[in-house]
């Protein structure tokens, strides 16, 4: 039996029926890495042996006749930013390659009570700023589907090893789109949790305001599985909401009968390919099909998210990574005379040119005599934007929009314009902004790529996002495709 | 232009960042893009519109003051360049 196939949910059945056991289960996956990660290189970092400890212990469990926990011997991987305590966390960066955190993140730590064996760490861009996992120091990763294209980014490694079959289930963050959008490239599913659902203690921090852990799964089940098991308030993070977290599999029902569902007309602007739009369409017709009211709505200020976007998240970068001095952690550089020199070589020799554009952006946005014009003025439209959501809710149980304006485009593909690049996150940035959930799950194929459409809630209603896209998922076979990867 | 090549400079020192001159001159070029592109916000009245730095309503969340475990110090300064007498070391400041 080929368990790399196979959900989480399935492979929980199989051991509790003792048909298989945790050891085989990392095994098997530790083989496939062997026979598909040379042409996809989704791990920065693999981490088998322990992988294969923590199984034994799940296995000893079912030996003693306990009770095990829905995702105990899953193996998965976890993005290279989220800390794990004695293992390196290199954010895929030269300036963090030889760190090795003496701490656990949160979610590392509630996944491994949960007894997963953690396989490796993931790669993605630099400090997750990219839409293709092109900006990683290290090397890219490719698209599973097709590996002349780009797996999408910044959570690239965690989406190419799911879609490959390398891991059972990933975590990814999401700033702007880098679950969703790779979650998209890839035919897999990816959830951007409310903003405060998940604790980003140990998240290495890119943009604070907007950064979110979330899950990258096979179907919409282990999605809700995921995040049943890393959600709920945390004291190591004052940004954690103190709110209560359901039962997130409640929601996993066959049924949209009655459920309004906007269309936000702003998200079929220009730019996307026509056969993006044509399977949304379809998606729609589907949920028609099925019950569901659906109708075209307005966010009418969807066209400021990005650059409202591209001032704060640089903002809230170059304050965040203001850190990396060469003095506690991470690379120093070796010849400087004075510590002013040392903190400029340091952070030019350790970050790639995309974090320092960033870096560059946000300091000129939060310099004296700019703040008002740049920052503020962002943080304003903002608000605006947050309105636009707040009152389309009142409408809407959610909305439903294409995750990206095109499939996974080829490596090189965007070129040397920032913005050519920032574009293909014009569909995820806004949710962000706004701090509401949304999910991207598979719908359909455009030319032999995978295509996804994205499902966006009020705050903390994770559980009608994952309603309505069980209920796509049950009704459509989009979810069951898998690339057709050459095995060496 | 939004942005000239001095003030590139300018803004390098204050990101603590060195930069070649090529790097100068493509920042600049590049900048002065994202710039004119985050222009499009002033076609928005924002009067009276109340800034958002955060999506959640959570203001000065405290907690008791009270000791509990931290890092361990020699797993910590591990992770150092350059470390002494269980000291952060850097090169000589005066």
């Amino acid at each position: 039996m080929d368990f790399t196939h196979l959900t989480a949910h399935e492979l929980h059945d199989l051991l509790v029926r003792k048909e298989t056991s945790a050891v085989e289960i990392v095994k098997a996956y530790s083989k496939r890495i062997d026979q598909v990660e040379e042409d996809i290189k989704a791990f920065t970092l693999l981490t088998r042996d322990r992988a294969l400890e923590k199984a034994e212990l799940v296995d000893l469990k079912l030996s003693q006749g306990e009770e095990i926990g829905p995702l105990a011997g899953i193996p998965m991987g976890l993005k290279d930013n989220m800390c794990t305590k004695g293992i390196p966390t290199t954010c895929s960066s030269e300036i963090l390659k030889s760190f090795v955190p003496p701490y656990d993140a949160t979610v590392t730590e509630k996944l491994a009570k949960a007894g997963t064996p953690l396989l490796g760490k993931l790669n993605m861009d630099e400090f997750a700023m990219g839409s293709s996992t092109e900006n990683s120091a290290f090397f890219k990763t490719r698209n599973p589907w097709d590996l002349e294209r780009v797996p999408g980014g910044s959570s690239g490694g965690a989406v190419a090893a799911v879609s490959a079959g390398e891991a059972v289930f990933a975590l990814g963050s999401d700033t702007g789109g880098s679950i969703r959008q790779p979650a998209a490239f890839c035919g897999v599913v990816g959830l951007k949790p409310t903003y405060g659902r998940v604790s980003r203690y140990g998240l290495v921090a890119y943009a604070s305001s907007l950064d979110q852990i979330g899950p990258v799964t096979k179907d919409v089940t282990d999605c809700a599985l995921v995040l049943n098991a890393i959600s709920g308030h945390d004291a190591l993070d004052s940004t954690s909401a103190p709110v209560e977290v359901p039962d997130f599999t409640k929601y996993l029902q066959n049924d949209v009968k009655g459920m309004r569902i906007g269309v936000p007309k702003e998200y079929f602007g220009q730019g996307i390919d026509t056969k993006v739009a044509a399977l949304i369409q379809q998606a729609i017709a589907k949920f028609t099909e099925l019950g569901a009211v659906v109708e075209e709505c307005s966010l009418p200020h969807t066209e400021y998210a990005m650059p409202a976007y591209y001032l704060i998240a640089p903002a809230e970068c170059s304050s965040n990574l203001a850190r990396y001095d060469g003095v506690r952690y991470g690379h120093r550089a070796e010849q400087a005379a004075d510590v002013l020199s040392m903190f400029k070589q340091s952070r030019a020799e350790g970050f790639g040119s995309e974090v320092k554009r960033r870096i560059m952006l946000g300091t000129y946005a939060l310099s004296a005599g700019y703040y008002d014009a740049y920052y503020l003025k962002a943080l304003k439209v903002r608000t605006l934007i947050m309105r636009d959501f707040d009152k389309a809710f009142e409408k809407y149980d959610v909305l439903l929009s294409p995750t990206t304006p095109t499939p996974a485009f080829k490596f090189g593909e965007k070129g040397d314009n920032p913005l050519t690049m920032y574009l293909s996150d014009v569909c995820t940035v806004p949710i962000n902004l706004a701090g509401i959930p949304a999910i991207s799950i598979p719908c359909g194929l455009a030319d032999g790529l995978p295509v996804g459409v994205q499902l966006m809630g009020k705050a903390f209603d994770e559980g009608k996002l994952l309603q309505v896209a069980y209920t796509f998922e049950q009704n459509t076979e989009h979810s069951q495709q898998r690339p057709a990867l050459g095995v060496r | 232009m939004k942005i000239s090549k001095e003030e590139v400079e300018h803004v390098a020192l204050l990101a603590r960042l060195e930069l070649t001159e090529a790097e100068k001159d493509t920042y600049t070029e590049q900048l002065n893009t994202i710039l004119e592109y985050a222009e499009l916000l002033n076609k928005l009245d924002t009067t009276g519109v109340p800034p958002t730095a955060h999506p959640l309503p959570i203001k000065n969340v405290f907690r008791k003051d009270e000791v509990k475990p931290s890092l361990d110090r020699e797993e910590v300064l591990a992770n150092a360049s350059d470390a002494e007498d269980g000291f952060f070391k850097v090169p000589k400041i005066v």
